[in-house]
């Protein structure tokens, strides 16, 4: 197990280095940061169009130390493919001499939605891969509009709350249980408020034996409209509240990676963010109530699953 | 020694295929094209090839592979038909911008919608602008010769973009054929040790593949890409002369078939030049001074020796197997633009023909010639074969 120290010498590491351009509280270079720093072999990586991408590859200027390829916004996962298999034969011809590691990074627009079908395709050929998915719960980068990854409620640019409609009307899509369903050896979900965890899921998603699917919360200053400072904070109160349970799936296995120890209630994690803030006036209780039936209920369903 | 085997268009590109030997082949099935992707699958389940398959879920992640493959520092190369080629169509124009030299069979079919599987030409002109090196094909002797000399022009390091290989799909993708299939040891020796650029791989020295250039750099690598095709124009005669040496046939940016007296010419691309040829060979038996120009490299366009070719001819009909609607169809535009600086130039007829894979006989073009003939020669497109 990794401690925090060792985890602050490893992120020395410069694989992904300053210069970027996210935003003032943005969490997406941690995540980066975090994750790379979990694989022991050299890591090539393939990004789709989002945050991360337009960030830190501003011609002529790169955050990348390591291999890149930008492709485009739907097909990280098929880009690495491609990759991956390059990597396969030129090896076999004995043309490359090192082990190489492989991820690919998206958001939720490029994973759950316009880049589900080539992700869905790599997972199921069982390419050496990890998938990372940064979830900001909406298309951040095009200014908030609504994604199948954005929560109940929230409002978005797209779906805006006004006064006939509240925000999305939708349940958001369960991307992790679907990776699960690919039968994949290893599936987890994580939180930067929770660091260590995400660098041992990371570790185990480069030592396996197959594709790999990890899905990091990534709370957004701007679209979740918090300030600046809280990004950890917030990240901790959707943990802390069962809206981002944490957990994994070894080859098959569920295992709950954290249990909150006292019952913090969803609108605890909602009420500090201006997406929600229209859910907060009187007459949308029922909405609030709604939304925390629901997290209660696939929290007893992820239990069960974990055997707990 | 070459080999002469009963190959269909498709089967043909497939030999091609085994012989290139490429690192990687991301491929999907679509109707016409399927049989490339099974006829080279079968060469790597027997161990012919050293090639990984990677049986992808669409076009979209079949070119999305490629690219990574490319970049990754692999020789990569894929096939599709019509609705594929259209899926595709994003990622077709991230390979040339990234400068991967990727090599794509395109047995033409007609677009959607309402679909049809048959052969016309709109799938590959719908994407001429998007800087890939286009090669037509007559027949599935051209389709192997083209795919093999198209590894090596991608791959020349002035030119660094990928190229079309086109075939007509079902009339020369499913018909059997006689293919002299070269040597392979010919073949491989043209081929050659594929030596990537900048390779992804090269985990020693990193590359950024595909950054974010805004106003300031956009113009400049457009620019780039812009050179590159016309280097493009040159290297494709001296690759041409190198396999010349191979196979003693000439790969010129087109055919010129009894043209030097000819009195009216049709120009085409594909499968129909064959069957104008066998109407040129009678119709001259009856002194009838006709002939046929015969484009094989569509893009970069060789205007210049077009003009040079047609410039003594008096009529030419120029055939298109796809429209613009709207606007001069692609073969028709570029023919005309070639004629421009002319003094003397010859009237043109453009005909649409064969959309959907109606067909095209003999009788058609000896009709078409003998209106040429008479100088009968009209600004308004004239559909061929068509109920109206």
């Amino acid at each position: 197990m990794v401690t925090i120290k060792d985890l602050a010498k490893k992120l020395e590491e410069k694989k992904f280095v300053a210069g970027h351009r996210t935003c003032a509280g943005c969490g997406i270079p941690l995540i980066v940061r975090t994750v790379l720093a979990a694989s022991s072999k050299p890591v090539v990586v393939a990004v789709a169009t989002g945050c991360l991408e337009v960030t830190s590859t501003i011609y002529p200027y790169s955050s990348w130390n390591i291999p890149y390829i930008h492709n485009a916004f739907e097909n990280a996962a098929s880009t690495i493919s491609g990759v991956e298999t390059a990597y396969k034969v030129l090896r076999k011809k004995g043309k490359i001499k090192e082990e190489i590691n492989f991820a690919a990074f998206g958001g939720d627009g490029g994973t759950y939605d316009i880049g589900f079908q080539a992700l869905s395709g790599a997972l199921e050929r069982g390419h050496k891969f990890v998938y990372v998915l940064y979830d900001n719960e909406a298309y951040m980068n095009t200014g908030i509009q609504r994604s199948s990854a954005t929560p109940f409620g929230a409002s978005t640019t797209t779906a805006p709350a006004g006064k006939v409609h509240q925000g999305k009307e939708e349940w958001r899509k369960d991307i992790t249980q679907i990776a699960v369903a690919h039968h994949i050896p290893y599936v987890a979900q994580a939180s930067l408020s929770n660091l260590i965890d995400l660098y041992n899921k990371a570790e185990k998603a480069f030592n396996a034996d197959g594709p790999a699917f990890l899905n990091i919360l990534q709370p957004c200053t701007l679209g979740w409209s918090y300030p600046m400072e809280k990004t950890i904070e917030m990240a901790k109160l959707a943990v802390e509240s069962k809206f981002w349970p944490l957990f994994e799936v070894e080859n098959g296995v569920y295992k709950l990676s954290y249990k909150p120890s006292k019952d913090v209630p969803v609108s605890e994690f909602m009420k500090e963010q201006g997406r929600f803030k229209h859910l907060f006036k009187p007459e949308n209780k029922k909405i609030l109530e709604f939304i925390q039936k629901r997290t209660d209920e696939e929290w007893d369903r992820l239990l069960k699953l974990c055997g707990e | 020694m070459p080999e002469i085997k009963a190959l269909t268009g498709d089967q043909a590109v497939a030999e091609a295929m085994k012989q290139i030997n490429p690192d990687v082949v991301p491929a999907y099935p679509i109707t016409p094209q399927t049989e490339i992707a099974m006829t080279f699958a079968k060469f790597v389940a027997d161990g012919d090839v050293d090639t990984e398959m990677i049986r992808v879920e669409s076009e979209h992640s079949a070119m999305s592979a490629c690219v990574g493959a490319s970049a990754a520092g692999a020789r990569a190369m894929t096939a599709t038909s019509s609705a594929g080629l259209a899926l595709m169509w994003e990622i077709v124009g991230v390979a040339s911008g990234l400068r991967l030299p990727i090599v794509m069979n395109v047995v033409n079919r007609a677009l959607s919608a309402p679909i049809n599987i048959h052969c016309d030409h709109s799938d590959s002109m719908g994407c001429r602008d998007l800087s890939w090196i286009q090669i037509y094909s007559e027949d599935a002797q051209e389709a192997y010769e083209h795919t093999i000399l198209a590894v090596r022009l991608a791959e020349n390091k002035k030119v660094l973009l990928p190229v079309m290989v086109m075939q007509d799909g079902f009339i020369t993708s499913h018909s059997l054929e006689n293919v002299e299939v070269l040597e392979d040891s010919k073949i491989k020796k043209f081929i050659g040790e594929y030596k990537p650029h900048k390779p992804l791989l090269d985990i020693k020295n990193p590359v950024t593949y595909g950054p974010l250039p805004l106003q300031n750099a956009y113009f400049e690598m457009k620019r780039q890409q812009i050179d590159a095709m016309e280097n493009a124009h040159k290297i494709f005669l001296d690759i041409g002369e190198e396999l010349s040496k191979i196979t003693k046939r000439k790969y010129y940016y087109f055919e010129e078939y009894k043209t030097k007296d000819a009195k009216a010419v049709i120009v085409v691309l594909n499968s129909t030049a064959g069957t104008t040829k066998a109407v040129i060979d009678r119709m001259r038996q009856e002194g009838k001074k006709v002939g046929l120009l015969k484009i094989r490299l569509f893009r970069p366009f060789p205007y210049k020796e077009v003009a040079n070719a047609l410039k003594d001819i008096k009529f030419a009909a120029v055939l298109d197997r796809s429209d613009s609607f709207g606007a001069n169809a692609p073969l028709y535009s570029e023919i005309k633009n070639s004629l421009y600086d002319l003094t003397k130039r010859p009237k043109l007829q453009n005909c649409i023909f064969g959309l959907g894979g109606r067909d095209i006989s003999e009788d058609d073009i000896e009709k078409l010639f003998s209106d040429l003939l008479k100088g009968n020669v009209s600004d308004k497109v004239k559909f061929i074969g068509l109920n109206e």
